[in-house]
């Protein structure tokens, strides 16, 4: 136990806005993975290894002269085809079917990424450089990097775009519709063929802007996808499916909480922390479902 | 029917006849020493695999080129059977089994990283198969009371501890404050009980005991950390993702500390990825180019560079140049030995006392190479922002004077 940070209340501020940072970014990835799950009923194991190709798209760009950070730009566009592709030769076979063969299927296509990953760009940990420098706050005591910002920024950006395209746009009310009921909206003439497609491609997108905003501030390596679902499957556990501001808070508190428990707990307890307070939220929620059962009988 | 059923029974009769009789090629044939190695061609560790099979095959063709092995008056060339573990612990000791037990190997190569090492050790133990092995460090390999082990490399309780004694000695001889970040894995825990060791020698003081999850690529806490308490030295393993998440967030965070020691720097290729931002972290190394260690084969460090440079494209890191080391201990054992008799083979490589252009190579009795230290270089940028690494201790190997304390951010 450690409790420097409250001896240093300038430590709190810099754990809570490091938290904050983290936990948009992280919440724009889990904002695809509880879209596809809302609409398709599907948990995409592969979430994180399609981040990291993402990242490698913006670290190629990096390697060949091109500033990382178009690969915001570049990336959710190679990566929405990428997504496409994979709908139509795997996800399409299992998307009826019960959500054990869809993490089956989603599990197999992960290791094939990570190996066909480290054969292609090799098993070399990797990053690009912004060079956005630092900003200091609060007389020098509280330091953010610029790339921190730009990735939170980014992701907030990229965030209300598809809000608005959800709301707005035709495909964007056929993909709710079907999340909502498939079989109704297909009577009704939605084609949901095409918006299972649509839907695993903005997924794919998603990740493929997170993906480069991670090779700017963290590093990319082949097998380093596999957290990056995790943090994402939890965040959408903790937050509840196709709810934005839900998954946007859970994925802050769960940064800014992951943060504190480093700081008073170790470095070693982080993780597990995290875990701890699933577990908790998960008892909670179960315990308020079996009260309101109580009530309703 | 039953016809079928039977020629059925009698082909799989015949097939398990043959595959076990196939069994025990003599592992000297003819003019051949054959070698066998399970390396991680494929998966996480493949990048430094490669390096350790190019360390192997130029070590081969280098020996066998200059004459071979003698024993009993006859020449032999080494020849290696190499398999893939993809990574993999469990496939590391299946590919060990297959390669003692089916291809009838009895001397085998190290694989890479010490986890590997620690998956296969207890197989050639248990088959009495002397092994020579150059990329497995972790201090637990050598207190398991193994007898056919032997590492041609220092094992990880000494990678950092050089650090500490250097800072101490900076600071006139009087105890420092340390703060430490390690992953939680063998080896780095493995340095890091090393580095605690040095810290209680030298009546220094830890200030940071952290220790960072596996899938690390985040420490931005454990710097808020450093930069309150201001220790003298920040000492980090973690890998290459270690080194190269060290850096970047040390830059971005300006967190100014007198002296940063980090291993896996060369792995990460730290200069070429960071420029100028790695300026002035010190690191871990087995070996450097600039030393002066000499044999008959590679002739010293700077030889070995350019010839392995020609060869495969690319400068040694020093995960090759041990690997070749372990060629040149396993000729030396057979000629001593002058035998192919395990046992013999085995009482030889435990003699061996001899300087290859890695350096100095005598085992202690757990397995480990006790003769030849640590040493730590030192990323010096010039104003063009190429970057080299120095060697600056143990003062006996420097090749540039350690720039100490680390200007801080604001002045660079």
């Amino acid at each position: 136990m450690d409790f420097m940070v409250f001896q240093y209340p300038m430590i709190s501020v810099q754990a809570c806005l490091d938290g904050i940072l983290l936990g948009i970014l992280f919440a724009l990835i889990a904002y695809g993975m509880a879209l596809q799950w809302g609409v398709m009923n599907i948990i995409n194991i592969a979430q994180g290894d399609l981040v990291i190709l993402g990242g490698y798209i913006a670290y190629f760009m990096y390697l060949y002269g091109i500033h990382p950070a178009w690969g915001v730009i570049v990336s959710p566009i190679i990566m929405f085809f990428v997504g496409i592709a994979i709908y139509k030769l795997v996800i399409n076979k299992v998307v009826d079917r019960d959500l054990f063969i869809s993490i089956l299927a989603t599990f197999g296509i992960s290791i094939l990424f990570m190996q066909l990953m480290n054969f292609a760009f090799g098993a070399d940990v990797v990053l690009a450089n912004s060079d956005y420098g630092t900003t200091m706050l609060f007389n020098n005591n509280v330091v953010l990097p610029n790339s921190k910002i730009f990735s939170a920024f980014i992701s907030i950006l990229f965030a209300i775009c598809l809000v608005i395209y959800m709301k707005k746009s035709k495909l964007g009310r056929a993909i709710r519709a079907t999340a909502q009921n498939a079989r109704a909206a297909k009577i009704l003439g939605v084609d949901t063929e095409k918006v299972y497609a649509a839907t695993f491609g903005i997924n794919a997108a998603l990740c493929g802007v997170a993906g480069a905003l991670i090779s700017i501030t963290f590093t990319i390596h082949p097998y380093m996808g596999l957290p990056y679902t995790i943090r994402s499957f939890m965040i959408v556990i903790v937050a509840g499916l196709g709810n934005l501001p839900g998954v946007a808070m859970s994925g802050m508190g769960l940064g800014v909480f992951e943060e504190f428990a480093d700081y008073i707990l170790g470095t070693e307890f982080r993780i597990g922390s995290v875990f701890l307070l699933l577990v908790l939220i998960l008892v909670y929620r179960r315990f308020k479902l079996s009260r309101k059962r109580e009530y309703l009988k | 029917m039953k016809i079928n059923k039977l020629i059925l029974s009698f082909i799989s009769a015949a097939v398990i006849l043959l595959s076990t009789s196939v069994v025990s090629f003599a592992k000297v044939v003819g003019d051949k020493i054959v070698l066998g190695a399970a390396i991680s061609l494929t998966g996480k560790y493949s990048s430094n695999g490669v390096h350790t099979q190019n360390g192997y095959n130029m070590a081969v063709d280098r020996i066998n080129s200059m004459g071979g092995v003698k024993v009993g008056g006859k020449t032999y060339k080494f020849d290696i059977i190499y398999y893939d573990d993809e990574s993999n612990p469990k496939r590391a000791a299946q590919l060990a089994e297959r390669l003692i037990s089916q291809d009838g190997v009895e001397f085998m190569l190290g694989p890479y990283s010490s986890g590997l090492t620690k998956a296969i050790a207890p197989v050639t133990e248990k088959y009495g198969v002397p092994m020579v092995e150059a990329n497995g460090a972790s201090r637990s390999l050598f207190t398991k009371g193994y007898k056919y082990l032997f590492a041609v490399l220092a094992p990880a309780n000494l990678y950092l501890d050089v650090a500490i004694d250097l800072a101490v000695e900076k600071n006139n001889g009087k105890g420092v404050t340390v703060a430490m970040a390690f992953e939680q894995d063998a080896f780095s825990q493995d340095v890091r009980l090393g580095v605690l060791d040095a810290i209680k020698r030298t009546g220094s003081k830890k200030v940071i005991d952290d220790k960072l999850p596996k899938e690390l690529n985040d420490m931005a806490a454990t710097l808020v950390k450093v930069k309150q308490m201001k220790p003298d030295v920040l000492v980090v393993s973690g890998h290459t993702k270690g080194a190269l998440t060290a850096i970047r967030q040390i830059s971005e965070m300006k967190v100014d500390v007198p002296m940063l020691a980090m291993t896996h720097c060369d792995a990460a290729k730290l200069s070429k990825q960071h420029g100028k931002n790695s300026q002035y972290a010190l690191c871990a190394s087995q070996w450097h180019k600039t030393l002066t260690y000499k044999d008959d084969f590679f002739k010293d460090g700077m030889t070995y560079d350019a010839d392995f440079t020609k060869e495969f494209g690319y400068a040694p890191p020093y995960q090759a140049a041990e690997s070749s080391a372990a060629l040149l201990v396993f000729k030396d054992a057979f000629e001593r030995a002058n035998s192919f008799d395990q046992k013999k083979v085995r009482d030889a490589l435990a003699a061996t006392n001899m300087q290859t252009f890695y350096g100095n190579i005598k085992f202690a009795p757990g397995g480990q190479n006790v003769d030849k230290p640590m040493v730590l270089f030192q990323v010096m940028c010039d104003d063009g922002g190429k970057c080299e690494n120095k060697v600056v201790a143990p003062t006996k190997w420097a090749s540039a004077k350690l720039i100490h304390p680390i200007p801080s951010w604001s002045k660079r």
